[in-house]
């Protein structure tokens, strides 16, 4: 069926690390073993997904000065295992999230394109930043970037990032036996880059691979993060997965586009998105009343509360009142690796807040929190979610959804059984792959090579 | 099979070894950068039952010159990272080893523990790696972290190294250190989803590693889980004694390139004396001869191919590893003379990658088979199990757990 209807781009966010993943269910598998990512791969590429989703951490988190043990831990190399994917898929995009922190380009510039090469068109970067010392304890710069240099760290990264890419044109490979030339050109692959965070140079070698870059997802939700995206990112992981928080979001950064010569179809918005389905609405309501209960044990609650006041809960009954001391709002010294505890800006007028939605609706700690924490994105049948998830996209809140299921790794089976025949039979989301690289689901062009060769590259780089 | 059988690996590199190999007529120098050429390579190699191939890298472009960079362009130039390589591949394999090479100079332990380890999970145990530094000055312009003095071959080398390079092969034993705590940092059965009490692992089975080197330091726990092998084989290609002093302390297999079978007694026993100056006496560590081959089923299409080869190269082709012209069965005699001098097994570079590497599988294999010192079919599941190496207990546990 075709449509005039806007196309619908969806992916699989593998289940991740946090409360959210429901492991003590009887269904829930193995987070590691690699049969749970095949598992979880093929259901995404049998629904015809955009792409596959992994994020990364790269410290165990702790809390109150312990390893962090009531949520699913452990995970593998991401681009080892999105390569190991590509052998048991064919058509679905891989991204993976690479910290520009603890990197240095020409190494990940490697990875990517290599990933790029190996899955024949399939790969993409979520490009994220860290900054604390927690994380570079276990890195050879240790805690080296000041939080405010976190952005231009990353920007001037992917920058090189970018001219190590097009530092190959795509037409220096001859491998012209019968003349001997196997290089159409003996300085391909120069580059010469200096800023106040990279000055290297030299030459690059991996040639320039099927989708010439992968494609660049990034997930800044700040003015400056925007900026940077609608500047130089292929797609946005955000997290504005309400309708009108999600148009005003998608305006906003659609609105950017313009300033730096690009169209609203160059940059698509992919908010994070959970779901429960049920046979009918009501059991979903119910279902999803079940997951946010699974999600958040009374243990959860304390620990969950703990990230926002500051402060060691453990006394506390997770089925009793809310605390009446009021956080600590001094430096974060309860939960460390966590990205999250930097959201909740005002510590004490969250507090303020929750004591009355507590004491108007007698709501216990583990009550509260689940009533506080984000709930499922999509509730309800098969029928109710396509055509919610179709109304947003229509609505212009989003391009589509990273779609993170709770349970691994049969969490999307549902989802690719029930709901995405409903979206193609409305007409707004692909029958079959009509491409083979991700720029091609995503309906990206494939950039040409910036700038000109760098013929000095070769040479002695440094001094 | 007599009671020590050899072990057999391919280094697979380009399109082979010899820089004119991708001319050859069964070359696919076009396919170089595709996933379906190194996956045929290595089930040719399965097919063969060889314990495991090795995947060259470098963070640098190939160069002729192996210190300083080129701008040849009648040589392969180009590759994909040797991990991700790897990775690739063993969906699509069920018992050979899969050796990716790391640079140590420049990356991270904590990133490439996790990407061996991983590849342990994908390959369900064949996983391992190679070390290897990086001491020229042009790789290091890539990174733009430290400026390395210019080192000679000699240097490298020979029997006086300068301290640089006395000072990256200790990095890279750090390195080495550093990537096997990481493999023990959690228990085997760390993760114990007890739902009784909501926790998902036990955190006294977590192990920080607290590594403090020269070049680095690592608190750890890795973020990967303990690989199915425990500690995954680690391998090192050594030609002097500062390498050779890195293989008895850190590595599982050592790749050597004596000439003769006296000159690899000689190594043979550097190495050993090293093992036991690191308290590793009691350990396997297998030292495997370096053996470059042109294999035909005469020694004169052998010899006419190498010829013509180094027709194309312009220069008659040399290697710091013996280069053997010849057939599977000259081959075979040679093996088994070499071991005499104490090696354990063979790291065999084909010259043309497709051509060289069906004539081990097909020639020499059978060759061995026939002699009795080669396997008949894969004994073994992992990687470890090939080369004989039990599954390690954890050095965090405590004993007897």
């Amino acid at each position: 069926m075709t449509s005039d209807r806007k196309q619908i781009h969806l992916a699989a966010h593998f289940p991740g690390v946090n409360n959210t993943t429901v492991w003590s269910d009887p269904a829930a598998g193995s987070h590691i073993e690699f049969e749970s990512f095949t598992h979880f791969a093929r259901t995404a590429e049998r629904a015809k997904f955009d792409f596959l989703f992994l994020a990364e951490g790269l410290r165990l988190r702790e809390q109150g000065g312990k390893i962090y043990d009531l949520d699913v831990m452990g995970r593998p190399d991401t681009f080892t295992v999105l390569s190991a994917l590509a052998a048991v898929t064919t058509r679905i995009g891989l991204t993976g999230t690479i910290n520009s922190t603890f990197n240095e380009p020409y190494e990940v510039a490697r990875q990517f394109a290599s990933l790029d090469h190996l899955s024949g068109g399939r790969a993409a970067w979520n490009v994220v930043t860290s900054w604390d010392a927690f994380t570079g304890e276990n890195f050879r710069r240790g805690g080296f970037l000041a939080q405010g240099d976190r952005y231009d760290r990353a920007e001037q990264f992917l920058r090189t990032a970018q001219e190590l890419f097009d530092s190959w044109r795509g037409d220096e490979i001859a491998a012209d036996k019968e003349s001997g030339r196997f290089l159409t050109d003996p300085a391909a692959g120069a580059f010469r880059h200096k800023d106040r965070h990279f000055d290297i140079a030299g030459r690059f070698n991996v040639p320039r691979s099927p989708q010439g870059r992968p494609v660049i997802f990034q997930a800044g939700d700040s003015d400056e993060g925007r900026t940077f995206a609608a500047a130089t990112a292929d797609a946005i992981f955000s997290r504005h997965a309400t309708l009108e928080a999600g148009q005003a979001f998608y305006r906003d950064v659609k609105g950017r586009l313009a300033r730096f010569g690009r169209t609203p179809e160059e940059l698509l918005i992919l908010p994070a998105a959970t779901f429960v389905l049920g046979d009918t609405d009501e059991e979903a309501q119910e279902r999803a009343h079940e997951v946010r209960r699974a999600q958040v044990s009374g243990q959860t609650a304390i620990k969950l509360l703990e990230q926002v006041w500051n402060r060691d809960l453990s006394a506390y009954d997770p089925d009793g009142p809310l605390p009446e001391i009021d956080p600590d709002t001094g430096e974060q010294h309860v939960s460390q690796g966590r990205a999250s505890v930097r959201m909740v800006r005002d510590p004490l007028a969250t507090a303020r807040e929750w004591r009355a939605l507590a004491e108007a609706e007698k709501l216990s700690i583990r009550d509260l929190v689940i009533r506080t924490s984000a709930r499922q994105t999509f509730i309800g049948s098969a029928r109710t979610v396509a055509r919610t998830i179709e109304e947003f996209v229509q609505a212009e809140a989003s391009d589509g959804f990273i779609l993170a299921p709770h349970i691994t790794p049969g969490g999307l089976d549902e989802f690719a059984d029930t709901v995405v025949p409903l979206l193609q039979e409305r007409g707004v989301f692909r029958h079959d792959y009509e491409g083979t690289t991700l720029r091609d689901h995503l309906g990206l062009r494939t950039p040409e090579p910036a700038g000109a060769p760098v013929r000095s590259g070769a040479e002695e780089a440094a001094s | 099979m007599s009671a020590s059988p050899l072990h057999l690996a391919v280094a697979l590199n380009d399109a082979g070894w010899h820089p004119a190999a991708w001319r050859e007529p069964d070359a696919r120098p076009g396919e170089l950068f595709t996933a379906g050429y190194w996956a045929d390579l290595v089930q040719e190699a399965e097919r063969g039952l060889l314990d495991f191939v090795t995947f060259e890298d470098s963070l640098a472009l190939q160069s002729h010159d192996p210190l300083l960079p080129d701008e040849r362009t009648d040589e392969v130039r180009g590759r994909l990272d040797a991990v991700l390589t790897a990775a690739r591949v063993a969906p699509l394999t069920r018992s050979i080893g899969l050796v990716p090479t790391l640079v140590a100079t420049h990356t991270e332990p904590f990133h490439l523990s996790k990407a061996i380890a991983t590849l342990d999970y994908v390959s369900g145990g064949r996983a391992g790696l190679r070390v290897q530094i990086a001491a020229q000055r042009h790789v290091a312009a890539h990174f733009g972290r430290r400026d390395l003095p210019q080192v000679g071959l000699t240097d490298l080398a020979g029997p006086r190294p300068p301290q640089i390079v006395e000072d990256l092969f200790d990095e890279a034993a750090d390195y080495v250190e550093a990537v096997r705590r990481l493999w023990d940092s959690w228990e085997d059965d760390a993760e114990i989803r007890d739902a009784a009490t909501g926790r998902f692992v036990d955190r006294d089975k977590l192990h920080y590693i607290d590594f403090e080197g020269r070049h680095f330091s690592v608190r750890g726990p890795a973020i990967t889980p303990r690989p199915p092998q425990g500690q995954p084989p680690v391998a090192a290609l050594a030609h002097a004694a500062v390498p050779y002093r890195l293989v008895g302390r850190a590595a599982d297999i050592g790749f050597v390139t004596p000439q003769d079978p006296g000159q690899a007694a000689a190594i043979t026993d550097g190495i050993r004396r090293e093992q036991e100056a690191a308290g590793r006496a009691a350990d396997t560590v297998h030292v495997f001869g370096e053996v470059l081959v042109f294999l035909d089923r005469t020694e004169a299409e052998a010899r006419a191919r190498r010829d013509r080869l180094d027709a194309l190269l312009g220069e008659p082709y040399t290697s710091d590893a013996l280069v053997f012209t010849g057939t599977p069965a000259g081959l075979a005699d040679l093996l088994l003379e070499l071991r005499e001098g104490g090696l354990t097994g063979f790291r065999l570079r084909p010259a043309d990658a497709v051509h060289d590497l069906r004539a081990i599988t097909t020639g020499l294999v059978p060759e061995l088979q026939d002699r009795g010192v080669f396997r008949r079919s894969y004994e073994a599941g992992t990687l470890r199990g090939l080369l004989g190496l039990p599954r390690p207990a954890n050095r965090y546990a405590p004993a007897g757990a």
